[in-house]
C-alpha cells in the first residue's frame, strides 16, 4: 500500500505532504516501473539494515498547527531587535529597507541551485557580480569571492591562503581579533593550513605593537588585526601592515564592512587579504546565522581564493554574460588538490548584501556610518558622565565600544533587562580569549604567543566590569537617555553590586 | 541591434536578450534610495569623531539609484534566472525539491530573525528549545546518539566530521593518517579529507557500481586508516549491498565511518545510518530537509555522532534543564572547538524543523518511497535511449551514459543545453567520473507524473534531435536570454568585477 500523510487518520487530520501523488498515480507509476508494490523498490537494501520500526518522531501536521506550533515557540523567544539593545560583537540590529525581503523571497532566486547552468542563471550570476564589484570598492581590493559562510571560516580560509601563498607555518593574530573568530580558525587549523597565535592588546584595547614586533619571524605567513577590534579600538592598520610586509608576510584585515562608509579602505594601507562578516549588509539576526562572510584579495591571490567566484564574458554571438569562473581552483575538478573544499557560497545573502548596498548608494552609506558614530559618540560621552564608568576603549572608535564599569558587567545587564533594555555584550563571556588567563571551562582558548606574564597587560586586569555596546541608526536620543538613566539608577541602587 | 532586423529584435526582446546594464551602469549623479533618521544628538566636526587620517578620502561607488530602479533591475535578473518554483530540476546529487512557503513564513518569524546571538539565553527559549528537538530528531532520522547544527554547508559538515575523527582518534593514542574515499565520492570529499589533515586513498568500484571489496580489503591491510568516507546510496544512485562487510573491515582496523548524506532523501525512515555502522554522520538540510538552496546557499550542513564521539562534537550545544529551560552549554572540555561563529545557520534550521515537524515519520517515508518511485519511472522512460554502466535498481537517482550520441558528435553537454531549450532543468552532467558523459537524473519526490512524462519527454526529443540534427543540439541553447557562454576565456582573461570608465582598461592579473 502506498504510504505518506495526505491519507486522513483516524482522528480526522490530513496532515501537509508535499508530494504531489494521489494513490491512482502511485499505482500507474509502480506498474510503469514494473513493481507490484513500493517495498519492492527497496529490495537491494538488505533485510539487516533495512529500517523496520516507524521513526520515533511526532505525526505530522496541518499546516495551520504547524503555522501554530511555529508561532508559539517564536513567541516564547524575546527578539533583541524588539527590544532598546546595544548588542553587537559581530552582530548588528541595523534597519533592513522592505525591498531587501521583496527581492531575496522571489522563487526564482530563491530556489535555485548554485548557477552551474550559466545560460540559465544569469540572474544570480549577474547578481554575484555586483556584489564583488561592491565589496571591491568597499574594501579597496581588487578581487572579492561570491561570499562565505561567515567571518570566522573566512578568516580560516584567509590563514589557508596565506600557508599556501608563503609556504610558511605560522599565522599571528591580535587579541583584538573577535574571540569566536579566532577559535574557528584554531578549531579548523587542527590538521592543516598555519598554527595560530595569538598578540595582547595594550591598555586602550588597540593591540600591542611592539608585542606584534617580537613575535614576527621568518615563519611568519601572516598578520591578522581587525579594523575596528573586537573591543571597538580602531587600531594602526598601515603599521601593522608594514611590519607584516617587512617579515615577508601577508596582511590580514578583518573589518566591518559599514564601517568602510568612514574609515580607510583595507586596499589602502596594504592589506592582501580583507575578510569580515556581512551579516549588518542587509541581513536580519537570526541568531547568528545566516549571515555571510566576505573575502576579497589582491590580484596576486585570486588563483588562491577559495570557494566561487563570478566572472564575466561574451557568448558566441558577442552578448556579454556572466559564469563561474577559475573553477580549476575548485574540488569538483581539483579533488584533493583544490584551494579549499567550499563548493558553495551564501548567494541568497550576498544578494541581500548587494540590494543593501545599492540601496544605500554612494552617498547614503557614510551617511548612515557617520550617525552611528555619532550616535555612538554621544552614548559613551553620556556613559563616561557617571560615578564609576571608565573608557575601556582609548581614542576614537565607530559604532562601538567598551567601558568599565564599578559592578560586574553581567549584573547591570541582568539587571537592566527587565527594564527593556540589552546592555550590549558583558565581555567576561569572553574570558579565557585573552592573554594571561586560562581558558574558560569548555572554551578552548586560542593559543597564546606565551609572553606575557600572567595579569601584566591591561586586557589581563580581568574582564568582569567590561561592558561592549554598540549603536545603530536604530538607536534614538531618547532611547539612549532613558538608557543611561536606567544604567544609572541601577548603579546607584546597589542592586547589581557583586553578591 | 547587430544586423538592425526588426524580427531579430523583436526575438531578442521576447527571449530577455535586451542589453542589461549592471546595477552599476545604472547610477546616475546625485539619485538615492536610501533615507537616513535624523542627527537627534549634538552635531559635531567629524575630526572630533574619528580623525581624517583614520578616514577615507573618497566614498565607495556604489551605484547612485532610485528605489524602483532597484526593484525593477533585480526583478529583471529574477527572470533570467531558475528555480524549483519555475519547474521541473532534476539535477542529480543536488535534490531540487520543493521548498515550502510555510517554511519561509516560519522563519521570517520576528521572533526567530531578530534573535542576538548574545541575548540572556532566558530571552530565547523558544530557539533553543527548537534547535534542541531538532538535534534529537536528526539523531533520531540518523540512528545515533548526538549532533552539533553548526556546520553552515555539507562541505563544512564533512571537515567537521574529519576534526571529530582526528579528536577521536588522539583520544584513543592513535593518530593513522589515511581515510579511503570510493572513486564516485563527491569531490568535496578529498577536499575535506586534505583540510582535516589526513591523505585521501582512493577505492576503486566494481562491476556492480560497490565498493570493491577486495581492494578494499588490500588497503585496509597496510594499515594506518583513519576512516573511510562513503555515500549510500552512491553518487551512482545505487545501494551499497556490503556496507556491514565494509563497516566491520573498518571498525576491525580501528578505522571510523563517515557517512555523506548527500543522498539521505533515498533512506528516510527506510533505513539508518547508525544502523548500517557509520559513526559520523551529515545531513545537507537543503537537500533532504527542504531548505531553499538560494542560488548557492546559505544552506545547512548538521552532523550526527555516535556515543565515542559526543564529547568532541563544537561547542556549545543546546542542553534541556531538569526544570524544562534551555541553555547553551559551553562547559566541554573535550571539545574540538567550533567550526563556525555563534550556533550556525539558525534561519535555515527553522526550515528544516518546519520540514520535519510538517510530515512526520510515515511523511518522511513516503517521500523517499516517492523520490525512489520517481527516480525508476524516469529511468524506464529513458533506459533504451542511453548507456546504463550498472543495469540494477536505482535509488532517489540514477546516472546513464551519453556516448550513444557520440556517433552524431554530441556530448552529454550539450544534451544538457538543448534541455535548457525544451524547459527543463538539466541532470548534473560528468559525474561521477567513473562514468564516461554521465548524465545524473534526480527528479525528486515532488514532482508530478505528468512533470516527470515532461522531463522524459525533454530527453527523448533531445536525443532524437541528436540524430536528426546534431549541430541544433551541438549550437543550443538557441531560446534563452544568452547562447553559449564563452567559459575558456573568462577564466584566461578574468574579468571578476565591474570597471568604471574612469579607471580605463584595467590590465588583467
Amino acid at each position: 500500500m502506498p504510504t505518506g500523510s495526505s491519507s486522513p487518520r483516524p482522528d480526522g487530520r490530513v496532515a501537509l505532504d508535499y508530494t504531489p501523488h494521489s494513490e491512482a498515480d502511485v499505482r500507474e507509476l509502480l506498474d510503469a516501473v514494473g513493481v507490484g508494490g513500493l517495498e519492492e523498490l527497496f529490495a537491494e537494501i538488505p533485510p539487516e539494515v533495512r529500517y523496520q520500526g516507524e521513526l520515533a518522531l511526532p505525526a505530522g501536521l496541518s499546516e495551520s498547527e504547524l503555522a501554530a506550533e511555529l508561532e508559539r515557540l517564536a513567541g516564547a523567544d524575546c527578539p533583541a531587535s524588539g527590544l532598546v539593545s546595544f548588542l553587537g560583537a559581530g552582530v548588528y540590529d541595523h534597519y533592513v529597507p522592505a525591498i531587501v525581503e521583496a527581492i531575496v523571497s522571489r522563487g526564482e532566486f530563491l530556489t535555485a541551485y548554485t548557477p552551474y547552468q550559466p545560460e540559465r542563471s544569469q540572474g544570480v550570476l549577474q547578481s554575484i557580480f555586483e556584489y564583488q564589484t561592491a565589496i571591491c570598492e568597499l574594501t579597496g581590493m581588487e578581487v572579492s569571492n561570491a561570499s562565505m559562510y561567515d567571518a570566522g571560516t573566512a578568516l580560516a580560509e584567509a590563514s589557508f591562503i596565506a600557508g599556501g601563498q608563503t609556504r610558511r607555518g605560522r599565522v599571528v593574530l591580535s587579541e583584538g581579533v573577535h574571540p569566536e573568530y579566532r577559535q574557528v580558525l584554531a578549531t579548523e587549523s587542527a590538521g592543516f593550513g598555519p598554527r595560530p597565535e595569538a598578540v595582547p592588546l595594550a591598555a586602550g584595547a588597540a593591540t600591542d605593537m611592539g608585542r606584534l614586533r617580537d613575535a614576527l619571524g621568518d615563519d611568519v605567513a601572516a598578520v591578522v588585526l581587525q579594523q575596528p577590534n573586537v573591543f571597538g579600538a580602531l587600531e594602526d592598520m598601515a603599521a601593522a601592515a608594514r611590519l607584516a610586509h617587512d617579515a615577508g608576510a601577508l596582511f590580514v584585515a578583518v573589518v566591518d564592512p559599514l564601517s568602510l562608509g568612514l574609515l580607510v579602505p583595507p586596499g589602502e594601507y596594504g592589506a592582501d587579504i580583507v575578510v569580515g562578516e556581512g551579516q549588518a549588509l542587509g541581513n536580519p539576526m537570526n541568531f547568528g546565522g545566516p549571515g555571510l562572510g566576505f573575502m576579497a584579495v589582491t590580484s596576486k591571490l585570486m588563483r588562491r581564493l577559495p570557494g566561487r567566484l563570478v566572472g564575466e564574458t561574451l557568448d558566441i554571438e558577442g552578448r556579454r554574460g556572466f559564469v563561474l569562473t577559475l573553477q580549476t581552483r575548485e574540488q569538483h575538478i581539483r579533488r584533493e588538490k583544490a584551494t579549499s573544499n567550499i563548493c558553495s557560497n551564501h548567494a541568497l545573502n550576498a544578494l541581500a548584501a548587494v540590494v543593501y548596498l545599492s540601496w544605500l548608494g554612494k552617498e547614503g552609506l557614510p551617511a548612515l556610518a557617520e550617525l552611528c558614530a555619532r550616535r555612538a559618540a554621544y552614548l559613551r560621552e553620556r556613559l563616561l558622565e557617571l560615578p564609576g564608568v571608565e573608557s575601556y576603549t582609548a581614542g576614537p572608535v565607530f559604532r562601538e565600544f567598551a567601558v568599565s564599569l564599578p559592578v560586574p558587567a553581567a549584573r547591570l545587564a541582568e539587571a537592566l533587562v527587565p527594564r527593556g533594555f540589552l546592555a550590549g555584550v558583558p565581555m567576561s563571556r569572553f574570558a579565557g580569549a585573552f592573554a594571561g588567563r586560562g581558558p574558560a571551562s569548555g572554551e578552548p582558548a586560542v593559543a597564546s604567543t606565551g609572553r606575557s606574564p600572567r595579569g601584566e597587560t591591561p586586557g589581563a586586569a580581568g574582564l568582569d566590569d567590561v561592558l561592549l555596546l554598540a549603536v545603530t541608526e536604530r538607536r534614538t536620543r531618547a532611547e539612549i537617555d532613558a538608557f543611561v538613566e536606567a544604567v544609572a539608577d541601577v548603579l546607584s541602587s546597589g542592586e547589581a553590586r557583586d553578591a | 541591434m547587430p544586423d538592425g532586423d526588426a524580427t531579430t529584435a523583436c526575438r531578442d526582446e521576447l527571449l530577455g536578450r535586451e542589453p542589461r546594464p549592471t546595477i552599476f551602469e545604472r547610477s546616475r549623479p546625485g539619485r538615492r534610495a536610501a533615507s537616513v533618521p535624523a542627527l537627534d544628538v549634538p552635531d559635531r566636526p567629524l575630526d572630533d569623531l574619528v580623525p581624517a587620517a583614520l578616514r577615507r578620502s573618497r566614498p565607495a561607488r556604489l551605484p547612485e539609484v532610485a528605489e524602483v530602479d532597484i526593484v525593477r533591475h533585480f526583478t529583471e535578473l529574477s527572470a533570467l534566472n531558475y528555480g524549483v518554483d519555475s519547474g521541473a530540476y532534476p539535477l542529480g546529487s543536488c535534490t531540487m525539491k520543493y521548498n515550502p512557503r510555510v517554511d519561509e513564513q516560519a522563519a521570517a518569524l520576528e521572533g526567530f530573525r531578530g534573535l542576538h546571538p548574545y541575548q540572556p539565553e532566558s530571552l530565547a527559549q523558544g530557539a533553543l528549545e527548537l534547535l534542541h528537538t531538532f538535534e534529537g530528531w536528526l539523531c533520531e532520522i540518523a540512528g545515533l546518539a548526538r549532533a552539533t547544527l553548526q556546520p553552515a554547508a555539507g562541505a563544512h559538515g564533512e571537515l567537521t566530521g574529519l576534526l571529530l575523527m582526528r579528536a577521536a582518534h588522539e583520544a584513543r593514542g592513535r593518530s593513522p593518517r589515511r581515510v579511503i574515499i570510493p572513486d564516485t565520492a563527491h569531490g568535496t570529499n578529498p577536499a575535506s579529507v586534505v583540510m582535516g589533515g589526513y591523505e585521501p586513498v582512493p577505492v576503486a568500484s566494481d562491476a556492480g557500481g560497490g565498493v570493491d571489496i577486495e581492494q578494499l580489503r588490500s588497503i585496509v591491510a597496510e594499515g594506518d586508516v583513519a576512516g573511510l568516507m562513503l555515500t549510500n546510496p552512491s553518487t551512482l544512485g545505487l545501494f551499497e549491498e556490503h556496507i556491514l562487510e565494509i563497516a566491520e573491515l573498518v571498525h576491525d582496523a580501528g578505522g571510523l565511518l563517515y557517512y555523506d548524506g548527500a543522498n539521505s532523501n533515498a533512506v528516510l525512515g527506510i533505513s539508518r545510518p547508525g544502523d548500517m555502522g557509520f559513526d559520523i554522520v551529515h545531513f545537507n538540510t537543503h537537500k533532504t530537509f527542504s531548505t531553499p538552496h538560494g542560488g548557492g546557499g546559505p544552506g545547512a550542513g548538521p552532523i550526527v555522532v555516535g556515543e565515542e564521539l559526543v564529547p568532541f562534537l563544537p561547542v556549545p550545544i543546546v542542553e534541556r534543564r531538569d526544570d524544562g529551560t534551555y541553555f547553551l552549554d559551553h562547559d566541554r572540555p573535550r571539545s574540538i572547538g567550533k567550526v563556525r561563529t555563534f550556533y550556525g545557520n539558525v534561519g535555515v534550521l527553522v526550515r528544516a524543523y518546519a520540514y520535519i515537524r510538517a510530515l512526520g515519520p510515515d511523511g518522511l517515508r513516503g517521500v523517499s518511497e516517492r523520490a525512489v518511485l520517481n527516480a525508476n519511472y524516469v529511468l524506464a522512460g529513458l533506459r533504451d535511449l542511453f548507456e546504463l554502466p550498472f543495469d540494477r535498481r536505482c535509488m532517489h537517482e540514477f546516472v546513464v551514459s551519453a556516448t550513444p550520441l557520440r556517433e552524431h558528435g554530441v556530448r552529454a553537454m550539450d544534451v544538457a543545453k538543448r534541455l535548457l531549450d525544451h524547459g527543463v532543468h538539466p541532470p548534473t552532467t560528468y559525474f561521477p567520473l567513473i562514468v564516461d558523459e554521465a548524465l545524473m537524473v534526480e527528479p525528486t519526490e515532488t514532482e508530478s507524473r505528468e512533470s516527470l512524462d515532461r522531463i522524459v519527454a525533454a530527453f527523448r526529443a533531445v536525443a532524437r534531435e541528436a540524430a536528426e540534427d546534431p549541430e541544433l543540439v551541438r549550437a543550443a541553447p538557441h531560446t534563452l536570454p544568452v547562447r553559449r557562454l564563452d567559459e575558456a576565456s573568462a577564466a584566461r582573461r578574468p574579468v571578476v568585477r565591474q570597471r568604471f570608465p574612469e579607471d580605463g582598461e584595467v590590465a588583467a592579473p
